[in-house]
């Protein structure tokens, strides 16, 4: 028995309580110590990285302690590649945006300890593995956000943070009273334990014993599909996400589209694809028809923008729908395809990269969006600049690198993620496949859109004087490329460390 | 060693009694003395006993023997659970008194006295007794509002005590039905409360009576359509009564329906239970819903604690063991995070800026004028709105989870009622701390006092209980669990499916 999990956890929350104790007067102070609090996270978490044994794709790094036993709630850490790849992403994404909020002068110490309290509240997401406890964790990291939002955001930042919050609610809600009727059925709370019961088809039998409806199983998983939706989010209920991401500074951005919104992928791949691999089987042309239209409806809605972040908070809805996608068409019946299992475990490890990479990409885009605003005070809109490139060549080209890591170019990151998930994608689910290949066009169309009225053609007279990329920006912006490139090159980077867990969660949905 | 807790307290009244009359320092250092006191003895007296599950006597002699009535106190653990409240209640209520200039010496007798007699109807297994002590406590209650309050305090103080009355004396008719019929069953005379909830009362009786002294408790309890007192009633009191109405009286009337009505009439709540459901999750929508359109900043939390008793109706009517567990718990950490929230809203907010109305409160930048108070009133919110790591979760959680099997549609639409309370004590927090509102120039004459420690003092004994108490229920869980779960106890007719006779 070892502690990473919990250290790995207490330290961005102590670092918060610490950093909000130091008072506001300390600026430099209240920086440093939170950037050393993130990194030490980012520490562990290459640490354990290191010590994790990819040849199994068992629960490893495990804590396991009764905490209130007569409601069957224990303290249950541990992660498999999946919760160790999120780990990982948070731990990357984190130090970064507390870089690109370095100038944040309102109040600092709060937000700062905000940011390290979302941080820990993602990581508990990420490694918790007992309801109660997960419960717990999805929402601490609710809070942060919505402060950080309410309290640090643009013009329309109160309205965005309250539908927000209160869409995250409703989803939480629902989330909530289904777990505790299937605690009720069941008696357990502990997610391994309800998947080996769904697996056997022990979990309906005891639902509907339990409640004497025919069909509770769909209505329990309804509620926990919501719970998840709003929080990825999955076309109809994304309406809260481009006035929050829009609104929120920069660099919460990076965390709300970097890491958050990855809550929402996880708890699909964690909670509901083991949990009811049945009911998600028994309304799967719905539930694709839904990716499809996040897919392409989103890269639709982006392309129609007129302000760069909202463009890329539509952008971040379209690369999560492909996780969605792979997801849906993974947990399909699939008989009639040849080597089903081979396609299913390829969609999901593209799924898997894709959470990655969209992490690393996306909160690149929205850094750099944090750096032109910086200089631009404020201003992002599309038509609000032009020939850019032509002064500022070394932010063109590393934002550019970006982008295109964004919209899938081969070499780098993004491509290899949605290369895998099209691979298993189009023999599960042909048609699905067909029609989300619109989205993957039209998402170039507008991203190139957006280098060419920003970055091309004249130069706006306005920004002639505009600073290039300074020596600090420079080295702050070079992980994240550096990555897209290794990871573009050598993706067996990440997906040899997830492939056992890919395998076991695909024999978890054949039965 | 629990009975020491009454007698501190009233032992307290009688020496503030006694204080010179301008004194006002002597008169706040004596309540808080003994309120400390009754606290530290309800604590040591709660981990002391042994085996929660049973009643524990503690005094026992025969006080009427004519009627059967005893000096009757003993303890369970829920009983223990609701005294341990009390103690903290009652010195946090003091903490966030600490300004009152008006007759001070008379204020914390008043206080003080409503505080003993509430610890007696806690400890109190001789019907009687626990009617005495119950109405023992709606004297102070009218004289703190009537006082020492605000808006309307004489309306409300009137409307408090009428309420309070009228529903004590449907429970006194019907307990004196019960104890007719109790006579003639048992043959002797007998209010001894564990000897009534063995003896079989007629179903028909039963049917009646009941809703009688049901509702009589659940009045005070506030249960929709009869908690109107509770909005104008908390709104109207200075900082400290709010506090304990909502801390601790409010749970007078929840304990009263769990611990006489239901233990005496189990066919009567069998009859009734999906009634009380209805009313009860009807409170949680309507109180939240009400909540979410007010003006008044104490309004808000007024209805908002007609919301979360609701749920401990709701728990009280699942009639199982995880739905009465939740019930309890409920009770608890609702006296808590209301207290807290009374306090932050009446001491930390009304008494430094003089307005509850929303509208002047956006002006005024509360969040970066009194910080401290802000971060409380986030922290309190989230603790109502029922979020994770505070008690409010493992309560409702636990309610929601019983009344899920017998009341399916029902337990969807307090769903709803959690969602309405997210969306208000969001409203609340941005309108009273956080608000966009251009800012009005700050009066340089009349700058807000800082935050003063006794105020900080309370403010994190009752978070810290909160919280210490949502990440470890099992402290309380292991008071309540054991009432429930043993077959001899005095609930354990109520829990029998299908009936007992």
């Amino acid at each position: 028995m070892n502690h990473w999990l919990t250290i790995l956890t207490l330290v961005p929350f102590l670092g918060g309580i610490l950093v909000a104790g130091l008072g506001a007067e300390r600026k430099n102070l209240v920086r440093g110590l939170a950037l050393a609090a993130s990194l030490v996270g980012l520490g562990g978490a290459i640490c354990m990285w290191l010590h994790f044994n990819a040849a199994s794709g068992d629960l490893q790094f495990k804590e396991k302690f009764d905490w209130v036993p007569s409601l069957g709630i224990q303290y249950f850490l541990g992660v498999d590649g999946l919760g160790l790849l999120m780990v990982l992403l948070t731990a990357i994404v984190t130090p970064l945006a507390i870089l690109a909020s370095w100038k944040v002068e309102d109040r600092p110490h709060v937000f700062h300890a905000l940011v390290l309290w979302l941080q820990a509240g993602l990581f508990g997401t990420f490694t918790a593995l007992n309801f109660f406890h997960w419960f717990l964790f999805w929402e601490l990291g609710l809070i942060p956000a919505f402060f950080l939002i309410k309290l640090w955001g643009g013009p329309k930042r109160g309205p965005a943070a309250t539908q927000f919050f209160i869409y995250t609610m409703v989803g939480s809600v629902t989330l909530l009273l289904s777990f505790l009727a299937i605690r009720l059925a069941t008696g357990s709370f502990d997610f391994i334990e309800l998947a080996a019961m769904a697996k056997s088809g022990v979990l309906v039998t005891k639902l509907q014993a339990a409640f004497g409806w025919k069909n509770i199983g769909l209505i329990i998983f309804f509620g926990a599909f919501l719970g998840f939706a709003v929080k990825v989010p999955l076309i109809p209920f994304h309406t809260w996400l481009p006035a929050a991401y829009s609104e929120a500074p920069s660099s919460v951005t990076m965390l709300l589209t970097g890491v958050m919104s990855k809550m929402g992928v996880y708890g699909f791949l964690r909670i509901l694809l083991p949990i009811f691999p049945e009911q998600i089987r028994e309304v799967l042309t719905p539930l694709l028809w839904l990716a499809v239209a996040t897919i392409v409806l989103s890269a639709c809605a982006a392309f129609a923008q007129k302000d760069i972040k909202r463009m890329l908070a539509y952008s971040s809805i379209n690369h999560l729908g492909y996780c969605l996608l792979a997801m849906f068409a993974a947990a399909s019946a699939a008989t009639a395809v040849n080597a089903p299992d081979i396609q299913k475990a390829a969609a999901l490890d593209g799924c898997l990269l894709q959470m990655f990479n969209h992490g690393l990409t996306a909160s690149a885009l929205f850094l750099f969006v944090a750096l032109l605003e910086r200089r631009s005070g404020g201003l992002r809109g599309l038509d609000d600049f032009g020939g850019l490139r032509q002064i500022i060549p070394v932010f063109t080209g590393l934002m550019g690198i970006s982008i295109f890591s964004s919209l899938g170019l081969p070499g780098l990151n993004g491509f290899v993620g949605e290369f895998l998930i099209f691979k298993g994608v189009f023999p599960l689910a042909p048609w699905a496949a067909a029609i989300s290949t619109i989205g993957l066009l039209v998402t170039a169309i507008f991203l190139l859109t957006l280098i060419q009225r920003v970055f091309c053609g004249p130069l706006n007279e306005r920004w002639a004087k505009m600073p290039d990329l300074t020596t600090a920006e420079r080295f702050l912006v070079l992980p994240s490329i550096a990555l897209m490139f290794v990871l573009g090159i050598w993706p067996q980077f990440i997906l040899g460390a997830v492939d056992a867990t890919v395998v076991k969660l695909v024999q978890q949905l054949n039965f | 060693m629990l009975a020491w807790t009454i007698y501190i307290t009233f032992f307290g009244v009688l020496v503030l009694m006694f204080l010179p009359r301008d004194n006002a320092r002597a008169a706040r250092i004596v309540a808080l003395l003994t309120a400390i006191a009754a606290c530290v003895v309800a604590f040591a007296g709660a981990i002391q006993q042994a085996n929660p599950g049973e009643v524990t006597t503690i005094v026992k002699t025969p006080w009427i023997p004519g009627i059967g009535a005893n000096y009757y106190l003993a303890a369970d653990g829920i009983s223990l659970v609701l005294v341990v409240l009390t103690g903290l209640a009652a010195v946090s209520g003091i903490l966030f008194s600490w300004n009152i200039e008006k007759r001070t010496k008379e204020f914390f007798a008043f206080y003080l006295a409503l505080i003993g007699g509430v610890y007696g109807v806690f400890l109190s297994f001789d019907v009687l007794l626990l009617f005495v002590f119950y109405e023992l406590t709606i004297i102070p209650k009218y004289f703190l509002i009537a006082r020492w309050g605000s808006t309307r305090k004489e309306y409300g103080a009137m409307k408090l005590a009428l309420y309070s009355f009228v529903g004590s004396h449907l429970v006194l008719i019907g307990l004196i039905a019960a104890w007719v019929v109790a006579k003639g069953q048992l043959g002797h005379a007998s209010l001894d409360l564990i000897e009534l909830s063995k003896v079989a009362f007629p179903i028909a009786f039963q049917h009646w009576v009941f809703p009688l002294v049901f509702v009589g408790f659940a009045i005070l309890a506030g249960m929709w359509p009869f908690h109107t007192w509770a909005p104008t009633g908390h709104v109207a009191a200075p900082t400290a009564g709010s506090m304990l109405l909502a801390g601790v009286v409010m749970k007078l009337g929840a304990y009263g329906c769990l611990r006489v009505a239901m233990v005496m009439f189990p066919e009567g709540v069998r009859m009734w239970q999906g009634e009380i459901a209805c009313l009860a999750v009807a409170g949680i929508v309507y109180g939240a819903g009400v909540a979410l359109v007010q003006r008044d900043f104490k309004f808000v939390i007024g209805y908002s604690s007609v919301s979360h008793m609701g749920f401990v109706l709701l728990g009280l009517a699942t009639l199982n063991t995880v739905g009465f567990d939740g019930a309890v718990l409920q009770m608890f950490s609702h006296g808590i995070i209301a207290g807290l929230l009374f306090g932050v809203v009446g001491r930390m907010v009304y008494d430094r800026t003089h307005t509850r109305d929303f509208n002047d409160l956006e002006t005024m930048q509360l969040g970066k004028l009194i910080p401290f108070a802000g971060v409380t009133f986030v922290i309190a919110g989230i603790a109502s709105m029922g979020l994770p790591g505070f008690s409010g979760f493992v309560a409702e959680f636990q309610v929601l989870m019983g009344a899920w099997t017998v009341f399916p549609k029902l337990t969807i639409l307090s769903g709803v009622g959690i969602l309405v309370g997210v969306a208000y004590t969001l409203r609340a927090v941005q309108k009273g701390f956080y608000s966009d509102a251009p800012p009005k120039p700050a009066d340089p004459d009349h700058p807000l006092e800082p935050i003063s420690v006794p105020e900080r003092f309370g403010a994190v004994m009752l978070i810290g209980a909160s919280l210490v108490i949502g990440l470890f229920p099992g402290l309380l869980m292991n008071w309540i669990e054991p009432c429930f779960n043993s077959p001899l106890s005095m609930f354990a007719r109520l829990l029998v499916k299908g009936g007992s006779q």
